[in-house]
């Protein structure tokens, strides 16, 4: 019965989002991503992306598991060649310029494109403060005001009002939801100019999940987002565009993509069509 | 009494139990097996030629576990006389393990603690032959001795270690199984080797006289692989989300293990300082060849020979007279002690959380 009553349902949430499109040019040119392959050891894990990123939007990359969508992100920020056995091909522009160009300080690229994770990952060795500032610290910045950022940025990801009086306590104390909204906060701080989230909920209970949506919601109009989700509905909710990958065995490629209400409620391709109703994945 | 009623009946009061533990009947039935086993050892060791301590923990042995059998078969079936069984032989198995540690534990606090006093902590034996009373002269030297060598040695192992077990859990270079296969080799280097190699190649050749500092360096490479490896397995517990994060803020990799990596796994890398100073504290082969003995307290570890408990330990017995024997006692005491002070150290920081 679900089936059915499903893809009703999501375009619709779909469809109640103003379409959105590209931010201003203040914000940078945005994010490319240009033939994108990536390896892991000899398994060939994605093929050819290729997808543009505006800025001040949205995007979701959604599709089943072991399609690639995760590897893809990780590209972005260069957080792939961590994985050992690790290669790609291709190109990522972030304002016009190749990321993986030789001579490029690895560190600047992921001070502009930060990046939230699956399971909340705050520092247990810092205090809620230190956490939030730990990007300073880390890449050795100077900021005017530190008490002013650490309110701003606390402020955005939405838990300011929830620990503005045990600041100098410990993060592990804070529920799984908040701990993953202070990782948000710690990726603010640095200022970036995207944000990469990789599945950011999927630890979370619904409670939880909605106001990371909400927050989500909020920095779309300073942040460029890219955001990983196995949940179709917060697909639809959140995300300005979609883009929906699959693997047919081989490695993952990108069956489709474009505006999210488009995708949710007339997909071009028959795959697409099967996976955002529900009849499989 | 229907189960289906629609007014419930008043609630008990509600009270903690445990089902799932021994009845009182099945503990006396437990205790009852425990003492016909014993009342049947003692019974055939007083009619068969069998004697001793070693002919009543066996004999007891095997009609607790025969008797035990027995029983849970009447009553349970094969399957539990199994299990009764082999909890049997686990049990034996323990009180195997432990005999020793204990029986080492008695011995030494049985022998020793008739020669423990306070001047032992005050006084040295610059004025004291090991033959007399043993409540004259003292450990002090030994102490400060065993204190400075054990000091110096951690100040050079623990770097080494730490570095090391970066190496290879966090920088993951061409050399890491290599140094990984060393650190695990070296850790069953005797004692003695390590002494030696460094009166081959310090002593002889360069210095030509004995001091603390080169004890040290002998203790300091029989200490390397005790931090490398704990070091390791406390680094490797890290998750590697704790390292992305990091890295994704924009952090070199120098900086993420220097603020967020080693922060966080403080507490373990201070129980491997430990474990390594444990593990050498009660070294005495290199420290005989190396620091040479001192009947006085030596503050400089650059100069002259150095005293140790281990030194005094094996001095004291050297000399034989019952006096002497009693010293060498109240220093093992001493020696144990401080070694079970520094493991009981070493469980408490590394069971405590991180953060709090």
């Amino acid at each position: 019965m679900e089936t059915n009553t499903q893809p009703n349902t999501l375009s619709s949430i779909a469809s109640k989002r103003e379409v959105k499109t590209a931010g201003t040019q203040a914000m940078g040119v945005g994010l490319e991503a240009r033939g994108i392959h990536a390896w892991f050891g000899q398994k060939h894990a994605l093929a050819n992306v290729s997808m543009d990123f505006w800025p001040g939007t949205v995007t979701a990359l959604i599709g089943p598991s072991g399609c690639g969508k995760s590897t893809f992100l990780r590209t972005l920020n260069r957080m792939h060649e961590f994985i050992p056995g690790a290669a790609m091909a291709g190109e990522v522009l972030l304002n016009g310029e190749d990321i993986y160009a030789p001579g490029t300080d690895v560190t600047k690229i992921r001070l502009k494109v930060g990046m939230v994770f699956q399971k909340p990952n705050p520092f247990p060795s810092m205090t809620i403060a230190e956490n939030v500032l730990a990007g300073l610290k880390l890449a050795q910045l100077k900021t005017a005001n530190k008490d002013e950022l650490l309110e701003e940025c606390l402020e955005r990801a939405g838990l300011w009002s929830e620990v503005k009086d045990r600041l100098n306590t410990h993060g592990g104390a804070l529920s799984g939801g908040q701990q993953q909204r202070l990782c948000i906060a710690r990726a603010l701080a640095v200022r970036p100019q995207v944000l990469l989230m990789d599945e950011p909920c999927s630890a979370l209970d619904p409670g939880s999940t909605l106001k990371i949506e909400e927050t989500i919601s909020h920095l779309s109009s300073s942040v460029t987002i890219v955001i990983v989700t196995h949940n179709m509905q917060q697909a639809a909710r959140v995300s300005d565009y979609t883009a929906f990958f699959l693997s047919d065995g081989g490695p993952g490629q990108m069956i489709e993509a474009g505006s999210t209400n488009e995708i949710f409620a007339r997909p071009k391709d028959q795959r697409t069509e099967n996976y955002v109703t529900g009849r499989f994945g | 009494m229907s189960t289906n009623t629609l007014t419930p009946a008043a609630p008990a009061p509600a009270k903690p139990t445990k089902p799932w533990e021994a009845s009182i009947s099945d503990r006396i039935k437990t205790a009852a097996i425990f003492l016909g086993s014993a009342l049947f050892t003692v019974g055939l060791v007083a009619v068969t030629p069998l004697k001793g301590k070693l002919a009543y923990a066996i004999v007891f042995f095997i009609a607790f576990v025969v008797i035990d059998y027995i029983y849970n078969v009447v009553k349970g079936g094969r399957a539990a006389g199994a299990d009764s069984l082999f909890r049997g032989f686990v049990t034996a198995a323990v009180c195997l393990a432990i005999t020793p540690i204990v029986s080492i534990l008695l011995t030494v606090w049985v022998r020793g603690h008739k020669g423990v006093h306070w001047t032992l902590f005050t006084k040295d034996m610059h004025s004291n032959a090991f033959q007399d009373p043993a409540n004259q002269g003292g450990l002090l030297h030994a102490i400060i001795g065993t204190f400075l060598l054990v000091l110096f040695a951690m100040i050079i192992s623990v770097p080494i270690g730490v570095l090391t077990a970066i190496y290879i859990t966090e920088i993951k270079g061409r050399f890491t199984r290599p140094i990984q296969f060393l650190v695990q080799a070296m850790s069953g280097v005797p004692s003695i080797v390590a002494g030696l190699f460094i009166l081959a190649s310090i002593v002889y050749p360069l210095t030509k006289t004995l001091n603390g500092f080169e004890g040290s360096l002998a203790l300091a490479i029989l200490m390397i692989p005790t931090v490398a490896r704990t070091s390791q397995e406390v680094l490797l517990l890290i998750p590697q989300d704790l390292r992305e994060a990091g890295v994704a803020l924009g952090g070199t990799q120098w900086r993420t293990v220097i603020m967020i990596v080693l922060p966080a796994a403080r507490s373990g890398l201070i129980t491997a300082m430990i474990l390594g100073v444990a593990r050498v504290a009660g070294e005495t082969a290199p420290i005989l060849l190396l620091a040479g003995g001192n009947n006085s307290v030596n503050w400089n570890m650059f100069h002259g020979p150095m005293g140790s408990l281990p030194n005094y330990i094996w001095q004291s017995f050297g000399t034989g007279t019952p006096d002497s024997v009693t010293r060498a006692w109240a220093g093992l005491l001493v020696l144990l002690a401080i070694v079970l002070i520094l493991f009981g150290l070493a469980r408490t920081l590394g069971n405590r959380k991180v953060g709090k």
